[in-house]
């Protein structure tokens, strides 16, 4: 692992951290992200349960991004094999930054290879057959000035399935990277939820690599940060595999959200989905960049790609930049980016019901949203998220 | 129960009047309808009544059981007993039926200072109302009007009214759109809600609908105003010549 910590600063060196002026960061200003410390981020009572409680899960706690083993429970868990970073494995040792390096074509993506460079907290979660409830990360906050590198490897071997779910503001400045690995006929199942800290910038990668007929799906929800960059690079490379990536963000004010992701299609007959929502008030900032690439052999591939934001005045803003880049003739892609104001028509036909205003505005956005939180396969897990938009909304109410 | 007068409204966004000195007065229990040609302002009036914005009153009143109407948002018109059955239906995906339906009706008992309905007895209430109008529980499901026939939507304006018991139904033009069987279901869904503490306002281009809904009086209304009132015969009379000579007649 220390050779390829060495030769990503290596890599670092060469592409140099990014700049405003690279054409992949022209909508969002890295400058948080890069400089040299970060800005305090004052740590937020929201007063509301934690995420995924009513959940039976393993739980694997960081504070500050530091591991902490009595918050944790114990890292046995059946048909699943966990290690802290520290002590992973000779083969997670071997693959560390591996999927990293690889996600670095066409475009680099310095603050990754930052990370593989200097992170030594993570987990390692090696699923070698079916595991009986889900792995939860929960990232906790003491320090509002904490600046924090988590590096996580996740293997699925041959047609087991496993569900990760991360939850938690982690720290001041975060930056992770996820590093999966999906074998042949496996299913990975991720559900993230950001922490609603005001002043927290993050910057996070997933890398994954799929294989034959397997299953990727990924849901996040941000509300609130004052910076969130999401990067989702994920190749599929075994014929017949899913990937479904979804978002909702939610942005009042100072907020700043950006989705990019980058999807290549390398097998045949293979299905992408992407569906990026984003509500945004006071000035509130959303970018969407998404790519499907699909490779000459790539054929009967179905690529699918929606990004729409709900501005809900005139100060806020969104930038979508959907890009197909296809070399196969058989295939079917599809992309839609819609910018928008609440519905008129639909707002005076719930008022004339007896809807009040507030309430009929909550409505049209939850269904706004509604087609990225059906994304998530459990139902359970879709009501609490819908719960938590909900009652998001109803703070902002005047 | 509904109380006009002299009623003048223009457009917002542009210096033009639609309507030019309304009078209309309904009692309860009692059935009206407003006929004319079309651009004559029928929408218009039902639009101002139930509240939508774009249109500016200039002039005249417009009261409800002895309350101000026009000083009202449109969803304190609702709960105080308002209903516009819409020409157009809204389709809004992502809500479903359902969902709409009992956020109606609890939204109205809150304005109101009622307690909300429970989900057993809004399920109930629902699926009679539902079975009545012909209405299948896959129907309910379905985000609110996305993807309905006309017919399903007139339907489901009609089972919103139903569930919702308002005071004063408006039914604008209702049956555009509409073959004659959901028509007639639609009127008979109509005719099962009058009674002696419900008045409505049938807005229709065609006598054909009041072949089915029995008005107490019909109105005919032309360039922003009331021309001419009369009992169901006036209806025939267009029916049979047109509004050419009634307009005439008024001059």
């Amino acid at each position: 692992m220390q050779d390829a910590r060495k030769s990503a600063a290596k890599r670092l060196e060469a592409m140099g951290l990014p700049q405003r002026r690279d054409e992949y960061w022209k909508y969002t200003r890295p400058d948080l992200l890069t400089a040299e410390k970060p800005a305090a981020a004052a740590i937020f009572k929201h007063g509301e349960g934690p995420m995924f409680a009513a959940i039976d899960r393993l739980k694997i706690v960081f504070v500050d991004g530091v591991y902490d083993a009595d918050l944790s429970d114990d890292l046995t868990l059946q048909g699943v094999k966990i290690w802290q970073l520290c002590d992973a494995p000779d083969w997670a040792q071997e693959s560390y930054g591996k999927l990293e390096e690889t996600g670095q074509s066409p475009v680099p993506r310095p603050l990754a290879t930052l990370n593989t460079a200097h992170a030594t907290e993570g987990v390692v979660i090696h699923a070698t057959g079916e595991s009986c409830k889900p792995i939860s990360l929960i990232y906790q906050r003491k320090s509002d000035r904490s600046d924090v590198m988590m590096h996580h490897i996740i293997k699925l071997d041959e047609g087991v399935s496993l569900t990760v779910l991360e939850n938690g503001a982690a720290a001041a400045r975060l930056n992770t990277v996820v590093e999966i690995d999906v074998a042949d006929r496996a299913a990975f199942h991720h559900i993230r939820t950001m922490g609603r800290d005001h002043g927290r910038v993050a910057a996070t990668h997933m890398f994954a690599r799929l294989g034959a007929e397997s299953t990727f799906k990924s849901f996040t929800m941000t509300m609130n940060g004052k910076l969130t960059r999401n990067e989702v690079v994920m190749e599929l490379t075994g014929d017949n595999a899913t990937a479904h990536v979804a978002g909702v963000a939610m942005g009042d004010g100072e907020f700043v959200h950006d989705d990019t992701v980058f999807i290549t299609h390398d097998a045949v007959n293979c299905e992408s989905r992407q569906v990026y929502k984003k509500v945004l008030r006071n000035g509130a900032t959303g970018v969407f960049q998404g790519k499907i690439l699909v490779q000459p052999d790539a054929q009967k591939t179905d690529g699918y790609q929606m990004s729409q934001s709900l501005l809900l005045d005139d100060n806020s803003q969104y930038y979508g930049k959907p890009e197909l880049e296809i070399y196969a003739d058989d295939v079917l892609c599809s992309h839609g980016s819609t910018t928008g104001a609440i519905d008129d028509e639909a707002m005076f036909y719930l008022r004339s019901r007896g809807v009040e205003v507030n309430e009929a505005q909550d409505l049209l956005i939850l269904a706004f949203l509604a087609a990225a939180v059906d994304e998530i396969e459990s139902e359970e897990i879709a009501d609490h998220i819908r719960d938590r938009l909900a009652s998001w909304l109803t703070r902002r109410r005047k | 129960m509904l109380n006009i007068k002299n009623l003048h409204v223009k457009l917002e966004d542009e210096d033009k009047q639609i309507l030019k000195g309304v009078d209309l007065e309904i009692g309860a229990g009692e059935v009206h309808a407003i006929m004319g040609p079309n651009g004559s302002g029928k929408s218009t009036l039902s639009y101002v009544l139930s509240g939508r914005d774009g249109y500016e009153v200039t002039q005249g009143s417009a009261e409800m059981l002895g309350e101000d109407l026009l000083d009202m948002d449109p969803e304190e018109r609702a709960a105080l007993g308002l209903f516009l059955a819409f020409q157009y239906p809204v389709e809004i995906p992502g809500v479903g039926n359902m969902t709409f339906l009992r956020t109606a009706v609890n939204s109205q008992r809150k304005l109101r200072g009622e307690d909300e309905m429970s989900a057993g007895d809004f399920l109930k209430l629902v699926r009679a109302k539902a079975k009545d109008l012909k209405i299948d529980a896959e129907m309910l499901k379905r985000p609110v009007n996305v993807g309905f026939s006309g017919g399903e939507k007139k339907r489901n304006e009609i089972l919103q009214m139903a569930v919702l018991e308002p005071k004063i139904c408006i039914l604008d033009e209702t049956d555009s759109g509409l073959d004659v069987d959901a028509m007639k279901l639609v009127a008979e869904g109509v005719n099962a809600l009058r009674s002696t503490g419900r008045s409505f306002l049938v807005i229709t281009h065609y006598q054909r609908l009041l072949d089915h809904i029995k008005p107490d009086v019909v109105h005919i209304m032309a360039d922003g105003r009331m021309v001419k009132s009369g009992g169901p015969d006036l209806a025939l009379e267009v029916e049979n010549n047109g509004y050419a000579d009634i307009l005439a007649e008024v001059g």
